[in-house]
């Protein structure tokens, strides 16, 4: 359209709109191929039975569904509840840690020391996961650090203990892991919030903890949003940490899914463990948008 | 004023919340730091179990000039714990999968990045500038990715792949099949292919917050003087997008480079660095693995601190004019 | 005088680092007066404001408010409120819930909030706007919001932190009288920040004039203009034309200043000896242009010069002429009946009289 004055010239323009076709093939395939069908692929599967060929062939089977609550121990239930609860208190244990340090950084610390201070906090981040984790498993062993401190260093006590494989170092770890994500958008949201408004709300009467229900908390609310949408889904998404910290008393629905595609092997009731998942996913999600009326494109560009 | 005195009183207590709060801070910084570093130190420790006490410096973890000549006399080398001994001692540069892993890992970062970075930007554009049939519709499946679990993208695409396998085998046979067969198994190829499905919305995203700001006009401007529109866009927007591609091009690779969730259920024989590392992990914890940990973290927050200064310098220009 | 005082800074000091932003200002301000302080960018006015707020504490010195000190006391538990420069409204809370926050914090029941704040809305003329978000008021609308959420406190002191200064130039004239008229219906003293001497010229009772982190001198605009104490004041308030020179000879009542290129008659200032040198103000109102080649006395001083240009404004016009030696002035020409306007280039004689001028030492 903007270029309409040049296509009438004496050449003339060809009846394909490229700049539309050749973009939108990559994109097509990427989203079909990768996305689409290999999720129709999962939730078809999920609805066969084991060794089934089509849906045509054996109809529509519920089984996989229905089997976690047959089973007599009932562990997917129990597992999936564990992780969105553990998820849900770890995401609330992230923000108590991070929106202090957010606070901190978006309006108590300025200019050099500010600048220095968010890039020693980001830095750590950009490790990979996996090196961040074992690092705390190199403290937590039974030959870890904490131990060497406690046994040989200070003499508190006798043994080494093991501080792996708990609930308690489960949360340690998982905060460790996630707190950037809680942090960036709360850091964002604050540093939008000029420091006059600060200043007129103690200045009309109000002492700090109002200030900061009144008025930091409420234009820091899409912040905190954003992070606890991104900490949930990262949790209960994670395998590193449940498998390598939490232990086997700490089963994780990754670990299900990844148990019933790879060691025992029953892709149709790992579909099925998939998909409830990605529902669950979704649904909090979209709960989470829906309440503090924002977009995903918002929350994940305030990363 | 009532509230006088109570006021100064409070004005104390608050210097003793921000003595707090500020150690607060610290222990924070504690907490982000203490198990990188305590993890980098037992990376150098001259000593065959990876744990404290310091038994002095060593840099053979890493690698080891002697590996292979006296290690091979010393067949049963397990022995030497804390010799000193050092002709067993495997550092990183010795470790042939180690390496192979690392190779194996860049290869596939390559790939990753280059194939997100066309097709972020041939994305972008397409969101950006165009209006089409079903474009909210498929902007919204773009952008899934970012809620689904990588595990699950995972195991959809391990599925959608052994169904092609199954359904052309269906048709042409078994052995017609086979090169298309040997693509679609866990390997390499499919890594890419999982890796991808959600690294090129990250990228899709940053090139397209920058050429959101690009002030179309310049596009114009330059038609106005001649171009086409394929040369207005080659010499004008690309140019203009470069801060764009680098950023996106570096976290892309960082993302793959170090990428665990989606590519575990993908891998087939040729294992990358976080699968190599993991399946090491859950073997036995070797001294190599704190060096390769040390090498694994030079290399990512060098990258991490080129993005981060990239993102003070945008944030400069911006704010410059 | 035995007017009440509602604040008094006593020998105030602050300093940022080396810089003392602050230096020993005194003052008081009576209560129910309009009060300004006026200084160009940087001079101190604003620190000065935040001192009497809570938000700075002054090095050396006490402030005074109601005549309790209020040193080591937190703006939240001080009888003062403020209107800052970028108003800072809450985006996120109701035009209402903006007026009410203050009463919210002082736990008025409810009841009384809702009245007091429908009262003050009313009488800064926002009736009925409650509901909006202070992002869908115009910035003449948000600027009374914020003064509302202020009054609504019944504050000792209101203080204004230049708040006309986002404001486009017609409304900014606007604001003026309704600030003006504002403050004489509710009583309130209010303590305005300004650079623009317009602003604190039209709306006083009471000006200081800062520089440099000093006070220069306070009095009524009036005071100000036609009695300056200071060579900062004399050339800040108003417009002024400075000539500077020597001095040559006293003879009692006056005193001959040495120009360079011509000599005038100046008024006499008790720090002048012979030889010293010294500033001579003279307003372009007090300036006449005669005809060159006049035999006119009257007044004392005259000077020849050359019309550069004339600036016309309806009522009245500014020629800017070049005396000789080429120092340029301006001379305000009042149009009366049928007197041509001096065309360029034309030769006049400007002509004041000494006692109009006001002489400062210079330097």
């Amino acid at each position: 359209m903007k270029s309409l004055h040049r296509s009438g010239g004496p050449r003339q323009k060809s009846r394909i709109p490229w700049d539309l076709v050749i973009p939108l093939i990559p994109l097509l395939l990427w989203l079909f191929l990768l996305l689409i069908f290999p999720h129709l692929r999962l939730l078809m599967l999920s609805l066969m039975k084991r060794g089934q060929k089509s849906l045509a062939e054996g109809g529509i089977f519920l089984g996989n569904y229905l089997k976690p609550f047959q089973d007599p121990d009932h562990l997917f239930i129990r597992v999936f509840i564990r992780t969105i609860l553990f998820s849900l208190i770890n995401t609330l244990l992230t923000l108590a840690v991070a929106y202090p340090i957010a606070f901190y950084v978006a309006k108590v610390v300025k200019g050099m020391r500010k600048f220095v201070l968010l890039v020693l906090i980001a830095l750590p981040y950009y490790i990979s996961e996996l090196v961040r984790v074992y690092a705390w498993m190199n403290i937590l062993r039974e030959t870890g650090f904490l131990n060497y401190l406690l046994v040989d260093v200070l003499h508190v006590m006798s043994q080494p203990v093991e501080f792996l494989y708990n609930t308690a170092s489960l949360f340690v770890v998982f905060v460790y892991s996630s707190v950037l994500l809680m942090l960036m958008p709360i850091y964002s949201s604050l540093e939008g919030l000029p420091d006059e408004q600060l200043q007129a709300a103690q200045d009309l009467g109000a002492g700090p903890l109002a200030t900061f229900t009144h008025i930091v908390f409420p234009s820091s609310l899409p912040g905190v949003t954003a992070g606890f949408i991104l900490v949930f889904m990262m949790n209960v998404g994670d395998y590193l940490i449940p498998n390598l910290i939490g232990g086997k008393n700490n089963l994780w629905v990754t670990e299900m899914i990844y148990n019933r595609f790879i060691v025992s092997t029953n892709w149709n009731l790992g579909a099925a463990y998939s998909l409830v998942t990605l529902v669950l996913t979704t649904f909090v999600v979209w709960l989470g948008l829906r309440l503090t009326g924002q977009t995903l494109r918002g929350v994940f560009s305030e990363q | 004023m009532l509230s006088r005195r109570g006021a100064q009183r409070s004005r104390l207590g608050r210097k003793l919340l921000w003595l707090i709060y500020t150690l607060y801070v610290l222990a924070f910084l504690l907490y982000l730091y203490t198990p990188l570093a305590l993890t980098s130190i037992l990376a150098f420790n001259d000593r065959d179990i990876p744990s404290f006490p310091w038994y002095g410096f060593t840099t053979d973890w890493f690698y080891n000039p002697d590996f292979g000549q006296a290690g091979l006399e010393e067949t049963g080398g397990a022995g030497n714990i804390g010799t000193g001994a050092t002709g067993g001692r495997m550092g990183v540069f010795n470790d042939v999968k180690m390496m192979n892993a690392i190779k194996t890992s860049f290869i596939v970062a390559v790939a990753v990045t280059t194939l997100s970075l066309l097709v972020g930007t041939t994305t972008a554009f397409l969101f950006e500038r165009q209006r089409f049939f079903a474009d909210a519709a498929l902007y919204f499946v773009m952008m899934a990715p970012l809620v689904i679990p990588g595990v699950i993208l995972g195991v959809s695409i391990l599925s959608f792949g052994n169904s092609i396998i199954l359904w052309l085998r269906g048709i042409f046979g078994r052995e017609a099949i086979r090169p298309i067969a040997t693509l679609l198994r866990p390997g390499l190829f499919i890594v890419v292919l999982g890796q991808f499905s959600w690294i090129a919305t990250l990228a899709t995203m940053v090139i397209s917050a920058r050429l959101r700001r690009f002030p179309i006009v310049q596009e114009e401007a330059a038609m106005d003087l001649g171009a086409n529109r394929f040369q207005a866009i080659m010499n004008v927007t690309i140019p203009y997008l470069t801060p764009a591609f680098v950023s996106a091009g570096i976290v892309s690779f960082l993302l793959s480079f170090e990428n665990f969730g989606t590519t575990l259920f993908l891998i087939g024989n040729d294992p990358t660095l976080p699968i190599l590392f993991f399946s090491r992990l859950r073997f036995s914890i070797t001294p190599e693995i704190n060096a390769v940990s040390v090498v694994l973290m030079a290399g990512t927050v060098l990258f991490g601190g080129i993005v981060m200064g990239l993102g003070q310098l945008r944030g400069h220009m911006s704010s410059g004019g | 005088m035995a007017q009440e005082i509602d604040v008094e800074l006593v020998h105030v000091t602050k300093r940022f680092g080396d810089l003392t932003a602050v230096n020993d200002i005194s003052f008081q301000v009576p209560r129910g007066s309009f009060f300004s302080i006026l200084g160009p960018s940087g001079c101190g006015k604003t620190t000065t404001l935040k001192t009497i707020a809570g938000f700075e504490e002054p090095d050396e010195g006490d402030v005074y408010i109601g005549g309790e000190r209020m040193n080591n006391v937190p703006p939240n538990h001080r009888p003062v409120n403020m209107v800052f420069q970028q108003l800072a409204l809450f985006p996120l809370m109701t035009v209402f819930d903006n007026v009410a926050f203050g009463l919210k914090m002082a736990r008025v029941p409810k009841s009384e909030r809702k009245e007091r704040v429908e009262r003050v809305l009313e009488q800064v003329g926002l009736k009925g706007l409650g509901d909006r978000k202070p992002g869908q008021l115009s910035g003449g609308q948000q600027q009374r919001v914020a003064i509302a959420r202020c009054l609504v406190l019944n504050p000792t002191v209101l203080l204004l932190d230049e708040p006309l200064g986002a404001l486009d130039l017609k409304l900014r004239e606007q604001m003026k009288i309704q600030l003006k008229q504002l403050q004489h219906q509710v009583g309130t003293t209010f303590i305005y920040i300004t650079h623009d001497q317009s602003e604190a010229l039209v709306m006083s009772d009471r000006v200081a004039v800062m520089n440099a982190g000093r006070l220069l001198q306070v009095g009524a605009p009036d005071e100000l203009y036609t009695n300056p104490q200071d060579p900062f004041v004399a050339a800040f308030v108003g417009e002024n034309n400075d000539i500077q020179g020597t001095v040559t000879g006293l003879h009692g009542d006056h005193v001959t200043l040495d120009v360079g290129p011509f000599q005038i008659a100046a008024p006499v200032h008790p720090q002048m000896t012979v030889g010293s040198r010294f500033h001579n103000f003279i307003r372009p109102e007090k300036m006449v242009l005669l005809p060159p080649d006049t035999g006119r006395t009257e007044p004392t001083n005259q000077v020849p010069g050359l019309i550069q240009d004339v600036i016309f404004d309806g009522a009245v016009a500014r020629a800017i002429v070049e005396l000789t030696g080429g120092q340029q002035v301006m001379v305000l020409v009042t149009r009366t009946s049928d007197a041509p306007l001096p065309v360029r280039g034309e030769a006049v004689r400007v002509a004041w009289e000494p006692r109009d001028a006001h002489c400062f030492p210079l330097e």
